[in-house]
């Protein structure tokens, strides 16, 4: 038998800053509890560089709910209220690491230092993945629900064997827990020992069905000690607690100790895309509540508490969000070149007769138009 | 086609020649990894992967938990670090938990990122009936794979087409679903391997013949083969025999090269018909050689039904008897034989 407190989470997920911006108190237990799973509070430069990832992050979120609104996109999931998921999980990662990432994770993929561009081909329209994943090391966004648990184990496994380092990083919604693969990836990653890190990002909606319908579970959590997967709960909306146990879940990983669950308590404060509408499952006071957890806010209110951020500092870096975003609006107002025949280039590694017949028959139509 | 020499080729089973493809894959690529259910230790159930763990190690031929789309799916995330997985689903019908994996991912990756991620798997599937297997066990399911754009479909039927397909599979930068006759596993053929037949995408003519095409593929080209050879004691019919063997790409060429030569054509496949692959083949048939044909393609398959237990699965199986049944209806005497005909044709024919 195994020790099986290592693999539950802590009771109460892991927290280091109340909303307020105050360091959160610890009891002399749950203190040495947190040091004996080896978290402590990140350092005030690796806090600011999760802020000002968060403060671009959310702009760039912003511009692309808009240019939704104005017809550029045909569809927009954001993930603002997940910021500190998004920015912490990414800035935490080394060279040579996977991400597998969902429709729901772009402003992950920029905080990446993924073209804000390429990052939105997807949902411009004018093509499926606009990113060179073999480049980014940063997988398609996976729209079938969960099955990329199963491909970060398979890849995080091929890293092993490659034996260069580096581990794989797979981000997952609440709903998506229910999905199969997600139980066969993590059957698959503890069997396998391989060096990967799930992140579920539980923002308590599944497009409108509530946690409380997708699970008995104590907490998602949980569901790591059935595959034998150590597993931990943090406060989502806490940029601090969301480092400081990412770090330790990938050093475990990159150890060679075999994959980890990490479970995000957090909130999707927009509605599940442009074209849903959160009135109809939600009510305004629980999004006021949330509204009050925000974690730019917070690690704000810390950082600027402990001396370590200025105005002017917070002027820049928000100019630089600026920048980004009048970047992209202009880049996402040029209409798109495409080309039809490219649809029949990437089917196979050379099409078949019958797809250079229909090129044919394409090509000829495109001439008359 | 095979390219033997007679003194030192050995009688052959197609699962030996399988093997023996895995084998020499592994020897020659230290990407390529062989995993499943029950293919490390044990062999697999049909022994195909027989020896390869004891050879080559756990860490290159080994047994996976129980999950067919976590099968598939381990194999997408290894594609993408560079590596060649072959896994084998147990039966047919155990591939359908592995289906969303294999139509969103397998299929579309190459697609859907432009060609940067590659999916150069082989997914092999011990297919079809013919053994007296329960429920479940039987399943031609080759007609939901050739659906779907971005995989190959190929399904040999002799053992030298068994090894130098898989080796050419194995060795394709696109996901190949090797479809295997079950029943076809102890058939065997002098071969001298490694042996190299003609490439994925070329039809075979099996037999030659004039007076009709038989087109088919997989478990019934040994009864294709019978029934030419009945037809042509019996009845004097000529027939020729097209084993398609690659089912994606399809070799529309071979196919109405022979079709305009015989003029007649029977399309034989041991799957249910309805929307099938021999739809399909029927279809190209006629779009490409209708004035060639004295008579309608016609198709001879398996039932609309559920594959049927063991004890009543002779009367599901397309045999000798519906081939040349079929092939008879083929107007043959200057009076054209309508009686199959459901319309007004049809009815007056009958009277
Ligand atoms: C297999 C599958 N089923 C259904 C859908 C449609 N769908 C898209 S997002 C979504 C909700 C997913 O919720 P969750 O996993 O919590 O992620 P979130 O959107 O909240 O980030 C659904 C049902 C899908 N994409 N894939
Ligand atoms: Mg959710």
């Amino acid at each position: 038998m195994s020790d099986t407190s290592t693999l539950l989470p802590c009771e109460q997920p892991v927290r280091f800053l109340d909303p307020d911006g105050t360091a959160t108190p610890h009891d002399p237990q749950t203190g040495a509890q947190l040091e004996a799973r080896g978290y402590a509070i990140p350092s005030d430069d690796d806090l600011l560089a999760v802020w000002r990832g968060m403060v671009i992050g959310r702009r760039f979120d912003a511009q692309a709910t808009a240019l939704t609104k104005q017809g550029r996109l045909a569809v927009y999931p954001s993930s603002r209220g997940q910021d500190a998921c998004q920015v912490a999980s990414m800035l935490a990662l080394e060279e040579g690491d996977w991400v597998f990432p969902t429709y729901r994770d772009s402003m992950a993929l920029v905080t990446r230092g993924i073209d804000p561009v390429e990052v939105l081909t997807l949902l411009r329209g004018d093509w499926h993945c606009g990113y060179d994943p073999s480049v980014t090391l940063t997988a398609a966004q996976c729209t079938p629900l969960a099955t990329q648990a199963v491909h970060a184990a398979g890849a995080a496994d091929g890293l092993r064997r490659r034996g260069r380092g580096g581990i794989a990083l797979c981000l997952v919604g609440d709903g998506a827990t229910s999905e199969g693969d997600f139980h066969e990836g993590l059957n698959f990653a503890a069997v396998f020992g391989a060096p990967v890190v799930y992140l579920v990002q539980n923002n308590k909606y599944a497009i409108s069905v509530p946690l409380a319908k997708q699970t008995h579970a104590p907490s998602l959590a949980y569901k790591g000690i059935g595959y034998g997967v150590p597993s931990e709960q943090v406060d989502g909306n806490d940029p601090a607690a969301v480092l400081a146990v990412l770090r330790a879940a990938y050093r475990h990983a990159r150890e060679g100790r075999g994959p980890m669950l990490v479970e995000a308590h957090t909130y999707r404060m927009e509605a599940h895309t442009n074209a849903d509408d959160a009135t109809r499952y939600r009510t305004p006071d629980e999004v006021e509540e949330w509204a009050g957890q925000d974690p730019i806010v917070r690690l704000q209110a810390y950082l600027v508490g402990r001396g370590a951020l200025d105005e002017a500092r917070i002027e820049e870096v928000k100019a630089e969000a600026e920048a980004l975003a009048a970047d992209l609006r202009t880049r996402m107002n040029a209409e798109p070149v495409v080309d039809p025949l490219s649809l029949f280039e990437h089917v196979y590694a050379e099409p078949t007769p019958q797809l250079l017949e229909q090129a044919a028959m394409v090509r000829a139509e495109e001439a008359l138009r | 086609m095979t390219t033997q020499t007679q003194d030192r080729a050995t009688p052959t089973t197609y699962a030996q020649a399988l093997n023996a493809a895995l084998r020499d894959a592994l020897r020659e690529d230290e990407n390529v990894l062989v995993f499943g259910e029950d293919v490390g230790q044990l062999g697999g159930v049909f022994r195909i992967t027989d020896g390869l763990t004891r050879e080559f190690g756990e860490q290159r031929c080994f047994d996976t938990p129980l999950a067919e789309a976590g099968i598939a799916g381990f194999a997408v995330g290894l594609c993408t670090q560079g590596f060649r997985p072959v896994i084998e689903m147990q039966f047919d019908a155990f591939g359908y938990p592995a289906f969303e994996q294999v139509v969103s991912h397998v299929a579309k990756m190459r697609n859907r990122t432009r060609g940067a991620v590659t999916m150069p798997m082989v997914i092999r599937y011990p297919y079809a009936g013919g053994i007296g297997g329960v429920e479940h066990h039987c399943d031609s399911s080759e007609g939901y794979y050739v659906h779907t754009p971005g995989l190959h479909v190929v399904t040999p039927s002799t053992p030298a087409d068994a090894y130098s397909l898989l080796r050419e599979a194995i060795a394709s930068d696109d996901p190949v679903i090797f479809m295997e006759p079950k029943s076809l596993y102890w058939s065997k053929a002098e071969l001298e391997l490694p042996v190299r037949t003609e490439p994925i995408g070329r039809a075979a003519v099996r037999r030659e013949g004039s007076d009709v095409t038989l087109i088919t593929y997989g478990p019934q080209v040994p009864n294709a083969l019978k029934a030419a050879e009945v037809a042509a004691a019996e009845e004097d019919w000529r027939v020729e025999v097209v084993d398609l063997r690659s089912l994606v790409p399809f070799d529309d060429e071979t196919v109405a090269a022979s079709v305009h030569k015989t003029g007649r054509a029977v399309v034989l496949a041991e799957a249910q018909g309805f929307a099938g692959m021999g739809a399909e083949i029927a279809a190209r048939v006629s779009e490409r050689c209708f004035h060639s044909l004295a008579a309608p393609v016609l198709r001879v398959s398996g039932l609309d039904i559920p594959y049927p237990p063991p004890i009543l699965e002779h009367s599901y199986l397309p045999g000798v008897d519906r081939i040349l049944d079929t092939i008879a209806r083929l107007q043959w005497d200057d009076e054209p034989d309508l009686t199959f005909l459901d319309g007004p044709l049809g009815q007056e024919a009958h009277r």
